[in-house]
């Protein structure tokens, strides 16, 4: 089998606190967990789940109380290896005395590129993140989710295999995730290996191969969306308008919810086929039939309410 | 080397583009001008006047600018978060406080040359020439330019690892006590207990020596300045900001960026 493009083992990360720096919490708890060359792997989790320490140990910006990682077979040490990554913290703020090209030059020159090829860049770039009327503007004059576009610009302005990106959709309007989705699936497409922070499930779901929930510092699962929730139904919903005159099918009314002049009617599997018959029978137009499958969301609040039942289990105990 | 140039060249470009900077170096051209009236009401002393004055403004704008810059320069990055994206670049630690370091340096000298040229222009118009004893003012404006480049490696180093306040304060201490050092040394015996007298002594050798920087009185009194002062100044400053950067490094090194 193929190195993982991130390979972590054990970490484990406390933070010291108190006026004499003794005491210790634990933000990160024996995190062990790849990411495959050429995925989109989602890490999802509550604030404060662990989420963004684990990056940051990733980046070498804090360090770990136990345990090691290794980004393309590198160990993180190796200055060498941040040629082929790229990173975007959480909330970027940048120099806001720079323009956005003045910036993105100045992270390319780490990179040893000529001048015309840092121009090049820095241009295709700022098209890339819809910049390109804006990159002669101070930064102190961006909005929020500019400086976040501009984060993302200089993450992948060096055209690194390992794209690592802390709560990506974080101040965006709809218009500016639906642009980081684009950027993260054409990076997919590139054969680029991603690792991405975010809160918001649905994004997960869309866009990764496989997710890592954490909650409380501690990995609960990782797996691909599917395999996480289960692929057992949890039954059928069937989407319905019903003509004036179709008061005959009293018993499966009763059971929807209507919306409009719509009903939503939610059954069993099995009972399928009978209920059709009887909305066939009554004058009901079916206006679709679904699966009903446990969403993402469900399992994570399912874990996040895990943990905090656990956690109160544990304060009783203590008292 | 390459990198810590670039990371140089934008913290020059960071204070160039800073208006406290412009503010400060206005600041300074009022005092020269200050000077040149204040030498036109001082007959037959105008040299010395002038020369104090300007050499003094330079020595206190140069002391603010290495003090608050020089302790912002790693702190204000971690606070404001600006350093994350860029310690994701192939880009060493060590390598981001040698440049921040150099970058406050090539500014001070920038500054400070900017300042003298004032100077010497407040000299030229009172005296109506420049003379080679003059040359004793340049010597004092590169031993002010030492001193302010141990200032700003003293600022780093405990803006590497206390609270920007706690460094402003520690900064501004060691330079007050390293004006001190001579007395320290040479305390006379009988008017203190002879054991703290040693510990004063041993504290005198390990604290930067500022007073070997101040030349002021002889630049203005146009003597000459000993080359053999000149090359142990400059050796001097060099292996103290050498060794005050390492430490720097070292403790950065091993940093948590919360």
């Amino acid at each position: 089998m193929a190195e993982p493009a991130i390979d972590i083992e054990n970490l484990t990360k406390d933070y010291p606190y108190g006026f004499l720096q003794l005491k210790k919490r634990r933000s990160l708890e024996n995190l062990t967990m790849q990411v495959q060359a050429g995925e989109v792997f989602g890490f999802l989790g509550p604030n404060g789940a662990g989420k963004s320490t684990t990056i940051k140990l990733l980046m070498r910006l804090i360090f770990p109380t136990a345990g090691s990682a290794r980004i393309l077979g590198k160990p993180l040490s190796d200055i060498a290896m941040h040629r082929d990554i790229g990173y975007l913290p959480e909330q970027p703020y940048f120099y806001d005395y720079l323009t956005a090209e003045e910036l993105l030059d100045y992270f390319a020159r780490f990179h040893d590129f000529s001048a015309e090829d840092r121009r090049e860049r820095v241009q295709r770039m700022l098209k890339r993140v819809g910049l390109e009327s804006a990159g002669r503007i101070q930064l102190r004059k961006y909005s929020k989710g500019m400086l976040q576009r501009v984060g993302l610009a200089q993450a992948i302005l060096h055209d690194p295999a390992v794209v690592v990106l802390d709560e990506p959709m974080s101040g965006l309007d709809p218009v500016g995730r639906r642009e980081v989705r684009d950027i993260i699936l054409e990076l997919k497409k590139q054969g680029k290996t991603v690792l991405f922070s975010t809160h918001i499930l649905t994004d997960a779901e869309m866009l990764c191969d496989r997710v890592g929930v954490i909650v409380g510092g501690k990995l609960q699962g990782v797996g691909a969306p599917s395999e996480l929730v289960g692929l057992k139904t949890q039954g059928m919903e069937i989407l319905f308008e019903l003509p004036a005159s179709g008061a005959t099918a009293g018993d499966l009314l009763a059971q929807a919810t209507r919306t409009g002049d719509r009903y939503r009617l939610q059954i069993e599997e099995s009972g399928l086929y009978v209920a059709m018959e009887q909305l066939h029978t009554a004058g009901a137009r079916i206006m679709s039939v679904t699966q009903v499958k446990p969403s993402l969301e469900e399992y994570f609040m399912h874990l996040v309410a895990a943990d905090r039942a656990q956690a109160a289990a544990v304060e009783v105990r203590t008292k | 080397m390459t990198r810590v140039g670039t990371v140089a060249l934008n913290t020059f470009r960071e204070a160039v583009r800073d208006r406290v900077l412009y503010n400060l170096v206005f600041f300074a051209l009022v005092m020269i001008a200050t000077a040149i009236l204040v030498g036109q009401i001082s007959v037959g002393i105008e040299q010395i006047v002038i020369v104090t004055l300007g050499l003094s403004a330079i020595s206190i704008i140069g002391l603010l600018i290495s003090v608050f810059i020089g302790v912002g320069l790693v702190s204000k990055e971690i606070e404001k978060r600006t350093l994350y994206a860029l310690l994701a670049k192939p880009l060493r630690r060590w390598e981001f406080i040698f440049g921040k370091f150099a970058g406050l340096a090539l500014t001070l000298t920038v500054n400070t040359a900017a300042m003298s040229v004032g100077l010497f222009l407040a000299l030229f118009y009172v005296k109506h020439s420049i003379e080679r004893a003059d040359t004793a003012v340049l010597v004092a404006v590169y031993f002010i330019l030492l001193k302010l480049t141990l200032v700003v490696a003293l600022a780093m180093l405990f803006s590497c690892f206390t609270t920007p306040l706690l460094a402003i304060l520690f900064t501004a201490g060691l330079y007050i006590a390293g004006l001190f050092v001579h007395e320290m040394r040479h305390m006379q015996a009988g008017t203190i207990d002879p054991a703290l007298g040693g510990l004063l002594r041993g504290i005198s050798y390990v604290l930067p020596n500022f007073e070997n920087f101040d030349v002021m009185g002889a630049a203005a009194h146009g003597r000459v300045i000993s080359g053999m002062l000149i090359a142990q100044n400059t050796i001097y400053a060099a292996l103290y900001c050498a060794i005050v950067l390492a430490v720097a490094m070292a403790i950065f090194s091993q940093r948590n960026l919360k």
